[in-house]
């Protein structure tokens, strides 16, 4: 029943978000905010991670590679499939779910310890137009995040594959470029946007609706983490079903 | 002036507030005290419009606050300031970024005017070379008058203040009770004061409201508290010993 009564409580939310507009001076600068601190600022642990990520896909394939009549481009195919497909947007959302996720729901849940929630709503702002409208619209951006780790996961594939020893440079875009199915780029894009409203809705979920002290803002960004990687890993499940099933 | 009138509020079970019907005037600080638990918080949000009653009604000055629409509401609301036990600062914008929110946010004056009606009611509550520090540089009486400064920078109608003097020494407390009263005089402002500071009551209590288990047990002014028989406001106003003796010279100097 208790989830029951948290779906409904964000399906509230969620439309009380889109109610009562900000003024756009303001809200623009927020989201310039917002821009600058979910994505702009994640680019770095995206980029570490997604390089050697890559890397390691690479290798592995490569060292599972024992049957002489496999061609050594799969390698490539390979690395190219794993970070499109899943690598980039899947597992780098779990990753923005704990980075960013996190911060948003400690920093709403602060707000709201420290009765600055109540400020807003007492001059007649509507806190959740303020505070959550501006981070979804930031992670329209989120995209933008995920095709720099799809391009920097098959540089590190490549970069791990080459200078192992493992194929040539040629072989690795051989393989790049066989079988390349353009709707798997949209596949991946349809998925990243669906996943960057979850990262910026569930936390500020957890954030906005908790209760207590300080003690709580931490329990409430593990239980966002938790949750926002459940619903990515369902949805994931469910749109890959979907689009390519 | 805000006519509350018979009102009811329950979480659950728990029956809150259980029928107070009580009048706050205009430029009069208006003190909400009790033990904790009382209902005196929730009894203020209900006034801030923050929680709605199941029963009974508001009336500020004329308009009843259930049967306004939303537009209406947001619009009383503006007319309202509030002073929270925090302070509520923004911890993200600056002394002067806070005081000059609400008028960003709900007014069209243009950036030269918002500065001079910044610096205006950050003077008036003494504070003139903080703008450019943020809530965590300063310290908490200078927070409290951040957010007095906030509270009133709209010119609203009603000011609401809960606990303003927690956490502050005896020194800053009187500070701040007298400026609240002030600002409620100069600007004709109906002041709700939610406080257990029994200095603060017999300092500027106007009107006081004594809430005990949701009901309203008294209501009188800071003169009348010394005179009155009722045993739960006695209990309670006069738990300290200084107190105590207060009221016994008080007694002796009538007799």
């Amino acid at each position: 029943m208790n989830y029951l009564a948290s779906i409904g409580s964000y399906a509230i939310m969620i439309r009380e978000v889109f109610k009562k507009p900000t003024k756009w001076r303001i809200m623009k600068s927020l989201i310039l905010k917002e821009i600058d601190e979910l994505v702009y600022g994640s680019l770095g642990i995206i980029i570490f991670i997604s390089f050697f990520i890559g890397a390691v896909v690479a290798i592995q394939t490569a060292l599972n590679l024992t049957n002489p009549i496999i061609p050594r481009s799969l390698i490539g195919f390979a690395t190219r499939q794993s970070v499109i497909l899943e690598f980039a947007p899947t597992f780098v959302s779990i990753i923005m779910a704990g980075k960013v996720g996190s911060y948003i729901t400690s920093s709403i849940g602060t707000m709201r310890v420290t009765e600055q929630i109540d400020a807003l709503e007492v001059m007649g702002v509507n806190s959740l137009n303020y505070l959550v409208f501006p981070k979804i619209i930031a992670m329209l951006f989120y995209p933008f995040a995920i095709a720099i780790s799809m391009y920097v996961g098959v540089f590190g594939g490549w970069i791990a594959g080459v200078f192992g020893g493992f194929l040539t440079s040629a072989d690795f875009v051989s393989g790049l470029q066989t079988d390349f199915v353009p709707f798997h780029i949209a596949y991946a894009f349809i998925k990243t946007l669906i996943f960057a409203f979850i990262i910026a809705t569930i936390p500020s979920f957890h954030g906005y609706y908790m209760k207590g002290g300080a003690l709580e803002v931490g329990k409430a960004s593990t239980t966002s983490f938790v949750w926002t990687s459940v619903v990515i890993i369902i949805l994931n499940y469910l749109l890959t079903q979907l689009l390519l099933g | 002036m805000i006519e509350v009138n018979d009102i009811h509020k329950s979480f659950g079970d728990a029956h809150i507030l259980k029928g107070i019907s009580t009048t706050f005037e205009n430029g009069k600080t208006n003190l909400i005290i009790g033990q904790s638990g009382s209902g005196k918080t929730v009894f203020l949000k209900c006034l801030l419009g923050l929680f709605s009653p199941e029963k009974g009604s508001i009336v500020y000055d004329g308009k009843t606050y259930s049967s306004l629409t939303e537009k209406e509401k947001r619009a009383l609301r503006q007319e309202m300031g509030m002073v929270f036990q925090g302070s509520a600062l923004f911890d993200s914008m600056t002394v002067e970024g806070n005081v000059k929110f609400p008028l960003e946010m709900f007014t069209n004056q243009s950036k030269s005017e918002m500065e001079d009606r910044v610096n205006t009611v950050l003077k008036r509550v003494n504070l003139v070379d903080a703008h450019h520090k943020f809530p965590a540089e300063i310290s908490g009486g200078m927070q409290k008058r951040v957010a007095i400064a906030r509270a009133i920078v709209m010119n609203p109608k009603y000011l609401f203040c809960d606990e303003p003097n927690s956490g502050l020494d005896p020194k800053t407390a009187i500070l701040i009770d007298n400026l609240i009263k002030e600002i409620t005089e100069e600007f004709d402002i109906t002041t709700i004061i939610n406080t257990h500071d029994m200095n603060s009551v017999m300092q500027i209590g106007e009107k006081i409201l004594f809430l005990k288990d949701g009901l309203k047990e008294w209501e009188g002014t800071k003169n009348e508290i010394f005179k009155t028989d009722n045993e739960a406001v006695t209990n309670f106003v006069y738990s300290s010993d200084l107190f105590k003796k207060v009221r016994q010279m008080y007694i002796e100097e009538r007799n």
